[in-house]
């Protein structure tokens, strides 16, 4: 990142619904052109920051800045500059794709020209140009996706925050769907997304790990990696289910889980625990199991950093 | 508030309902359909009850009488018979629910007397049928003895006598046919904007909330303001073609008579759907859920409207505590208005004690319906 | 049902709704014991493959037969012999977990000597010890998930047909639920799970790879990444991205290109440009780059390849 500038910052940041405090004093900086991902366990919070975020719901205290605009004081100053797009993406399902886009233009007072252009161009860049006469209820759920997406886009914000954009939407689309996230970041929007699929953490610049509605770490995608304490093995053997009977509660190991054909293990130290496994797995007359460290997932930390077991 | 958001919100919102067919089917059908059912169902009149004629006379001057009944459109003749039994055959069947007969001496005794008796038998089994047929029958006659400058009428056997009987209520000046459905059908106006306009609206906000939409529309600029016109304008709109449509049944189908100014109609029709319309898009505004939103609207329309408005029950025959609580029933104040206007011919200033009462209320509920929506999800 | 006899076994198995073909001559079998994981995206007929199975719709097409029952002729005696747990986890959030519990075994008809036991198991297993008396609605998802498995196998099922009975449940829960699916496994259960999220594929032991209602691809794990990539992958680190792909786009030799993270994923075929030609290329082109390096693909690179060789795709403007 070329500039340093903060787009979204919050300070002490704090919700609670009843007894239950859904955001804890929550501190972020975010600067201009990031993807910034927000991961985290069902009921972490994620989708409270969202939406106290995109001025739908008040914080109990704290403070939030979008693109320099104090959300708290002026929240609908601050949305003619963001946009965002809730989980069911927000579209009338009974109006069509043109009518959509023209709904939500006329809302933020797109001039008309304005609005006809980039909604060809964004139509075009998510290849539903053929389709603007179709209800929005009969697309697929990756062109719902994409189309919720041009009417997040159609006023130019400066700011996108999308709250689990691609849940339930098909591998193609998904990639897609990013690589439209890519052409936006580069044009200088900051994005701001919450997501349940690790593999889609690590495309982010940068995570925050929310967990009980605190950010327990805050880097980026490789940075969290080497956080995780102690080292990830694989061990690619025949009859893995009894493999895990044998590690599991060795000295060393913090964590054991059974995958489909190989166990992963999570040791302290890994040059100090792979030979003493693999005498461990001669001594049960288990000879040539292949152990081998291997590269920890966004999930592996994830549940690693908060203490879990497998 | 910003006209082209406005505009778009209504448009948006226009498009939806078209599209709907539920919201379309409670707009346009629902309004044919109680018309129908209420209109027709509720009215006490009965029509061309079957009358069977004895005339032993057939003079011109009996051919006078029945042709009074047949003329009434309350009577048809289902048949003529030529003897006693045949009454009681006729009865009996069922061919008809009274018998008139007419003496053979009856021209001579009219001639002689002055009165002349006609005889007239009715099927007692249907109580109120029976009452309602013999207040015809009276009419009937009355208007009979103001044709014939000689009064006459004399009934024997199972029926009181007639004569002497005449007797208009004055209460009826207004309604001088006797017709209920006058004083009805109004009343089904009002009942029909009332539940239509409720339901309809009633719907509108927790459609975004049950399908998602509305966190993303509040995230956008729109104003609460432009929120609630926007979406009440189209069926505001809706709201007047169904008044037009029901008055207009009135008027041409049922046959009440207008006597009054089409401008007052539509200034107080206007009032009245915009305070139902408020009520409608308060309730959409408290209630997430499209079924429990549509139940309140249908408690809070259909049963004070029919029960406590005067429609079908005169107000000032109510114990005191219940005529005190139609002061708030809205449609009490609509349904004089369309009555006073209608039978009356009344104009704006004969009514307005009931326009205040109107106007009072749809400023009240326009207030609460625009503080009502916030723009946020908690 | 003999030893050697499939678990599940489908042939040609179609279902339409109207015009719509959901599953599209599906072939399957699965082994006794065995996990096999339905891969594929929200509506590729995943549900609907299930539910046949289950006997609670009707195929158009083909026939299928679980624990040696035909499902279209015999579906009574088919449902006696699996456990059934749905994308929305049936539980009554105003019974406590021990009514649910006692109202699944009456509905399993499960012994009334065995049941005590059997539900000792099923509240250990959901680690909802202590917990019997709490309203189901009060768990956390991942609870309430373990329960809703508990009380599908109450009547100890031999088949086990899951409908992404992981959506919605967080990482370490996730997890949680992947180990008990061994264990039961373990003991010989077979055991069908559907999900759309591409990294559970990793804990079954075979997979199913279904898109718009037909089967494109099975094997184990390790085999569909070995056999399905036409190229190897590669990843490189450069700026800018956008460009970059523009470049690559039509490369001889490249099969595929798609930004990933602050990375450019690159798969590529035989002859044409090479690994360790590509930051020269790049160069060439005005992209600054590092070194390519090789990386093994996940199975959502194998899907997305094995998919949009069967679709219209757009990428990028």
């Amino acid at each position: 990142m070329e500039t340093k500038d903060i787009v979204i910052r919050t300070e002490g940041l704090t919700k609670n619904f009843g007894p239950l405090q859904a955001m804890r004093e929550v501190d972020l900086a975010i600067y201009r052109g990031e993807i910034f991902g927000l991961v985290g366990p069902d009921g972490a919070g994620k989708t409270t920051i969202m939406r106290m975020l995109s001025g739908v719901m008040r914080p109990d205290a704290g403070k939030i800045y979008v693109d320099g605009v104090d959300v708290g004081a002026n929240a609908e100053g601050a949305k003619l500059r963001l946009s965002y797009m809730p989980q069911r993406f927000g579209l009338y399902e009974d109006l069509t794709v043109a009518e959509n886009i023209f709904f939500y233009g006329e809302l933020f007072s797109v001039p008309r020209g304005e609005r006809v252009a980039r909604s060809n161009e964004l139509l075009e860049a998510a290849g539903l140009l053929p389709f603007r006469r179709r209800l929005a209820g009969q697309l697929s759920g990756g062109m719902k996706q994409k189309l919720g997406l041009v009417c997040a886009l159609i006023h130019t914000p400066h700011v996108l925050l999308l709250d689990e954009p691609t849940t339930g939407v098909d591998p193609v689309s998904r990639r897609d769907f990013w690589a439209i996230l890519y052409n936006l970041r580069e044009t200088g929007v900051t994005i701001l997304l919450s997501t349940a699929y690790m593999d889609e953490a690590e495309r982010c610049s940068r995570l925050a790990l929310l967990h009980n509605g605190e950010v327990r770490y805050c880097d980026t995608p490789a940075g969290i990696k080497k956080a995780m304490p102690g080292a990830l093995l694989a061990i690619i053997s025949a009859g893995p289910r009894l493999l895990r009977e044998i590690v599991s509660g060795q000295p060393g190991v913090l964590g054991v889980l059974l995958m489909g054909d190989r166990l992963h293990v999570r040791v302290d130290d890994s040059t100090r625990r792979i030979p003493e496994l693999q005498m461990l797995l001669a001594g049960h007359g288990i000879t040539g199991a292949d152990i081998q460290t291997a590269e920890p997932g966004i999930e592996d930390v994830f549940v690693a950093l908060l203490g879990g077991t497998v | 508030m910003n006209v082209r958001r406005l505009f778009a919100m209504a448009y948006k919102e226009t498009l939806q309902i078209w599209r709907d067919p539920r919201s379309l089917a409670i707009a346009l059908l629902m309004p044919l359909m109680q018309l129908v059912l209420l209109g027709y169902g509720v009215s006490l009149d009965i029509r061309h009850v079957p009358l069977c004629v004895y005339d032993q006379e057939n003079s011109q001057q009996s051919r006078a009488v029945v042709k009074s009944f047949v003329s009434s459109d309350w009577f048809s003749i289902s048949r003529t018979i030529h003897n006693q039994t045949g009454i009681d055959y006729a009865l009996n069947r069922d061919q008809c629910i009274a018998a008139l007969v007419i003496p053979a001496d009856f021209s001579r005794r009219l001639a002689a007397t002055g009165t002349a008796p006609v005889q007239a038998v009715f099927d007692a089994t249907d109580v109120n049928t029976t009452n309602i047929a013999l207040g015809y029958a009276q009419g009937v006659v009355a208007q009979t003895n103001a044709q014939i400058a000689d009064g006459w009428a004399a009934t024997h056997g199972i029926l009181p006598s007639l004569v002497g009987q005449v007797d208009l209520d004055p209460s009826t000046w207004f309604n001088e046919t006797l017709d209920s459905k006058n004083f009805i059908i109004p009343g089904v106006v009002a009942v029909i904007l009332a539940l239509v306009g409720a339901e309809l609206t009633s719907l509108t906000i927790s459609r975004e909330w049950e399908r998602g939409t509305m966190e993303q529309l509040i995230s956008t600029p729109v104003t609460a303001t432009e929120v609630m016109l926007g979406k009440l304008i189209p069926y505001f709109a809706i709201g007047f073609i169904d008044a037009g449509f029901c008055l207009v049944s009135a008027v041409y189908w049922f046959g009440v008579p207008f006597r009054g100014n089409i401008g007052t109609l539509l200034i107080t029709t206007g009032l009245f759907i915009v305070v139902v319309m408020g009520i409608g898009y308060l309730i959409s505004v408290r209630i997430r859920s499209q079924l429990g939103a549509s139940q309140i609207a249908l408690v809070l329309t259909m049963l004070p409207t029919t029960l406590l408005s005067g429609y079908t029950f005169p107000i000032d025959q109510m114990p005191a505590p219940i005529r005190a609580i139609t002061f708030v029933v809205y449609s009490r104040y609509y349904v004089t208005i369309l009555r006073s206007v209608f039978l009356k011919g009344s104009g704006l200033s004969d009514l307005w004690a009931p326009l205040l009462g109107l106007s009072i209320y749809a400023l009240i509920i326009i207030w609460l319906a625009a503080r009502a929506f916030h723009k946020a999800l908690d | 049902m003999s030893a050697g006899a499939p678990a599940v076994l489908a042939q040609g198995l179609t279902k339409r709704f109207k015009a719509f073909t959901a599953v599209d001559h599906l072939d399957l079998r699965i082994k006794k014991g065995e996990i096999i994981g339905f891969i594929g995206p929200n509506g590729a007929g995943k549900s609907t493959t299930i539910r046949m199975l289950c006997g609670l719709l009707h195929p158009s097409e083909g026939r299928a037969w679980v624990a040696g029952f035909d499902v279209d002729r015999q579906p009574e005696a088919v449902r006696e012999h699996i456990g059934y747990m749905s994308q929305k986890f049936s539980l009554y959030g105003d019974l406590t977990v021990r009514e649910n519990l006692l109202f699944f075994g009456g509905i399993y008809r499960v012994p009334r000597r065995d049941f005590n036991e059997r539900m000792r198991f099923a509240v250990s297993m959901a680690g909802l010890e202590g917990r019997e008396n709490a309203l189901v609605r009060t768990l956390a998802g991942g609870w309430k998930q373990r329960l809703a498995l508990g009380c599908a196998i109450l009547h100890r099922p031999p088949i086990l047909f899951l409908d992404e009975p992981t959506s919605g449940v967080e990482p370490e829960a996730r997890r949680r639920f992947w180990d008990l699916i061994h264990e039961l496994a373990a003991e010989q259960v077979t055991i069908l799970v559907s999900t759309h999220y591409m990294d559970e594929a990793e804990y079954c032991n075979r997979i199913a790879l279904i898109d718009r209602g037909k089967l494109i691809a099975s094997g184990t794990p390790g085999e569909l990444r070995a056999r399905r990539l036409r190229g190897e992958l590669f990843e490189i680190s450069c700026t800018p991205l956008g460009a970059a792909v523009k470049v690559l786009t039509g490369t001889p030799g490249v099969v595929e290109a798609a930004i990933f993270g602050d990375k450019l994923h690159v798969v590529l075929g035989e002859g044409g440009i090479s690994a360790t030609d590509l930051p020269g290329y790049f160069g060439e082109h005005g992209i600054q780059a590092g070194p390519a390096h090789r990386v093994t693909p996940s199975l959502e690179d194998i899907f997305v390849q094995l998919v949009s060789g069967r679709r219209e795709r757009r990428t990028l403007p």
